[in-house]
């Protein structure tokens, strides 16, 4: 193509970079990657930039204790198999010098966590850690200086080293899952085009625009504020804030809302309510005070140590204190103090929610179901109700025509008609015949008539698509070929396997219902076919009002839908999934987004939930297995560095093994 | 115990120079598209044009 000088895919994230001509627009370069079969949206400005860096910060902290970890090793394993004097000195020394810096910088970010927590007298997973690498540092520094028998340099660096371990997977898991999400935002208007008193154009940042200013809107753009129209008329795609795919019509005078797109023809718009002030915002601003409660979820690893830190606190003290009483000086009861918090220290525990997490949401992953982060798993596995909503979820939300009646003739005109405009009609059926294999007709004069439709000619005939006379109720379009008329039908489709879903929900212990917005009649139709029960005509106060009550009851309602109505019900539930065709905002406030047809990744998720939390939990009673063997010898003395070191490497991988059964669990799901 | 005075400096050395491998290799984007290499093959270079990837 013409002024492109490169392109490159991310595959990982996604993403593709395009160098080109400042001439070629991002427009003519999505319309280019449509042709070939790709939608594709533009990355405005990179939300995701902040976890990159933090993920990044990790796997540097990563690396240096990697690197720490084999050198002090190598050393300490000369120092257990005897050696004496002055090589073991220079020996502990060395460690010193490499392990001190290496635990400054790997250990960076428990020591801040743990920190933060201390300071809001909290404590988190972080704290006995960071007290048990602080204190095993500085015991080891201590037996340096003396000339001591133990140093437990490589205890401190190992544990760090596991823990890192745990948390880059931790990490990864989100940036992944969080490109894929920011694949598909970025609708909503981030710019618009001020026209000055003078008539020239001045292209604005959303947050720049003000109360009072003439925008014009060209087709196709997305609007960036609440305003009024004061000149043109056209039609806009109102599905981000109603979820409704039909286009409305829009003239002088219309109110028109931030997050609607444009179709048809330019309009110049006067603004009303600009960025904090827009009708999506005061949508966004209901679901953050819904989403409230779900922020002070305490995750499962929290939760453990909250009930673990206390116990092993007190008995690394009362070994020190009963060591002490025994007569064995202060010097050997501190290092046997230290020797159990090192042994109890939470480095399987670290491991076991972030391994299995990790490995269930790369297998959800691969089957179309993008599970924002862990405390998401962990919630999805305790959903005990599943709400769905209709239009979108439970069908699939946009117009599918209906083609059979086509001959090829017509459609190849048809698509040669329907690939020139944004119409939701046109580009369902656009879509549908492209599937289809077929190839667009040359249509010569195509003209595009707000509220009518397409005409254009073909062959020497005028050829057009336009909407039928007489059904104004029902989606459908009249193709016209000369003097042959031929009416195409749309229709909402059911997503696939929603009657699989409900059943596989049910044997998880959920039961499903329905909330949805629309008409009673078309609700309970569906309600029956599916045998649960449902609510319609339910408007989005009421929907947050329902899951509140569920709540309230101590029911932990699953929320999945996804029109902006939706928004608040989605970030009050328990836990929420939307489908990839959903509202920008609705897939912000889901914990999990799935892509595709299906409706069965919903219940795959909540399956794979359910088995990787039955995973954490062995996890832990390994964990705390092996600590119950282990304390017993520690507190008795017995537990050399040597033990510790390697007592504690067995319980990581076995810890990690047992986790990747997960990957083999989820795609058995498939069968089951 | 001679020995030591090369050995131990050598295998510092060795393992820091794989350190900087790492966070060269970090910095210089190696771990910024894992699965792209894989899918890379089935795309058809018909032009022979650079292959610089400077858009990234």
């Amino acid at each position: 193509m013409e002024g492109i000088a490169s392109a490159r895919v991310n595959f990982s994230a996604k993403r593709v970079a395009i160098e080109h001509d400042t001439a070629l627009g991002e427009d003519a370069l999505s319309e280019a990657l449509l042709k070939l079969g790709f939608e594709a949206q533009s990355v405005t400005d990179n939300p995701l930039g902040d976890e990159g860096a933090d993920r990044k910060r990790l796997m540097r902290a990563l690396g240096v204790a990697g690197f720490g970890m084999m050198n002090v090793m190598l050393l300490s394993v000369s120092v257990w198999s005897g050696a004496q004097g002055a090589t073991r000195e220079l020996f502990h020394w060395l460690s010193a010098l490499i392990a001190i810096p290496v635990i400054a910088y790997a250990g960076r970010p428990f020591f801040a966590s743990a920190w933060m927590a201390l300071k809001y007298r909290r404590t988190n997973m972080d704290v006995p850690i960071s007290i048990g690498v602080v204190l095993a540092t500085l015991l080891s520094l201590y037996e340096t200086v003396s000339g001591g028998e133990h140093a437990y340099f490589e205890s401190a660096v190992m544990l760090l080293f596991f823990l890192l371990a745990g948390r880059a997977l931790d990490a990864e898991m989100r940036t992944r899952t969080r490109a894929g999400i920011g694949a598909l935002l970025g609708r909503m208007g981030k710019s618009a085009s001020v026209i000055g008193p003078d008539g020239s154009t001045k292209r604005l940042a959303a947050t720049q625009l003000e109360p009072g200013m003439l925008v014009l809107v060209a087709a196709g753009e997305a609007l960036a504020a609440d305003g009024e129209v004061e000149q043109g008329t056209s039609a806009i795609d109102n599905a981000m804030l109603t979820g409704e795919s039909a286009p409305e019509i829009i003239g002088v005078g219309s109110a028109v809302h931030a997050g609607a797109i444009n179709l048809t023809a330019p309009i110049r718009m006067r603004l009303t309510q600009t960025s904090d002030d827009t009708a999506l915002a005061g949508i966004a601003r209901l679901m953050d005070e819904a989403g409230q409660s779900r922020s002070q979820y305490v995750r499962i690893a929290d939760r453990a140590s909250r009930a673990y830190a206390p116990i092993v606190h007190t008995l690394a003290a009362l070994a020190f204190i009963g060591w002490m009483i025994a007569g064995a000086g202060w010097h050997q009861s501190l290092v046997i103090a230290i020797a159990v918090l090192i042994i109890t220290c939470p480095c399987a525990m670290g491991l076991a929610v972030p391994a299995a997490q990790v490995v269930a949401s790369g297998a959800l992953l691969k089957r179309g179901l993008l599970v924002k982060d862990g405390s998401a798993l962990e919630r999805l596995a305790e959903a005990d109700t599943a709400l769905f909503d209709k239009t979108g979820t439970l069908t699939l939300g946009e117009p599918r025509p209906d083609i059979s009646r086509l001959d090829g003739d017509a459609r190849s005109v048809a698509l040669g008609l329907a690939q020139n405009s944004r119409h939701p009609l046109s580009r369902g059926l656009a879509d549908a015949l492209r599937n289809d294999g077929v190839t667009p007709a040359e249509i010569d004069d195509v003209e595009e008539i707000a509220g009518t439709g397409l005409s254009g000619r073909w062959n020497g005939q005028r050829v057009a698509l336009e909407r039928p006379p007489s059904e104004a109720s029902d989606l459908a379009t009249r193709l016209s070929i000369g003097d042959r008329l031929l009416t195409v039908t749309f229709a909402d489709q059911l997503r696939t396997g929603i009657a699989e879903t409900i059943a596989t929900l049910k044997t998880a212990g959920l039961e499903s219902s329905i909330l949805s917005g629309d008409r009673e009649e078309a609700v309970s139709m569906l309600a029956k076919e599916l045998g649960i029960p449902a609510r319609a005509q339910v408007d989005p106060g009421e929907k947050l009002a329902v899951l509140e009550a569920l709540r309230a009851e101590g029911r932990k309602p699953l929320m999945v839908g996804d029109g902006l109505n939706d928004g608040p019900a989605l970030a009050a539930a328990h836990a929420s999934i939307a489908p990839g065709t959903a509202s920008d905002a609705s897939q912000q406030a889901a914990d999990a987004v799935f892509v595709g047809e299906g409706l069965l990744p919903v219940a795959l998720a909540v399956q794979v939930a359910q088995r990787t939390m039955g995973v954490v939990r062995q996890n832990f009673i390994f964990a705390i297995g092996y600590n119950a063997l282990a304390v017993p010898l520690a507190v008795l003395g017995y537990v050399t560095p040597l033990i510790a070191a390697i007592a504690m490497s067995i319980s990581s991988i076995v810890v990690v093994g047992n986790s990747l059964r997960l990957a083999r669990s989820a795609r058995a799901g498939r069968s089951a | 115990m001679t020995g030591l005075a090369f050995l131990i400096p050598i295998a510092l050395l060795m393992g820091l120079a794989g350190l900087a491998a790492f966070l060269w290799a970090m910095r210089n984007g190696q771990y910024e598209d894992l699965d792209g290499a894989a899918n890379r093959i089935l795309i058809d270079e018909d032009d022979g044009e650079d292959e610089t990837g400077e858009g990234l």
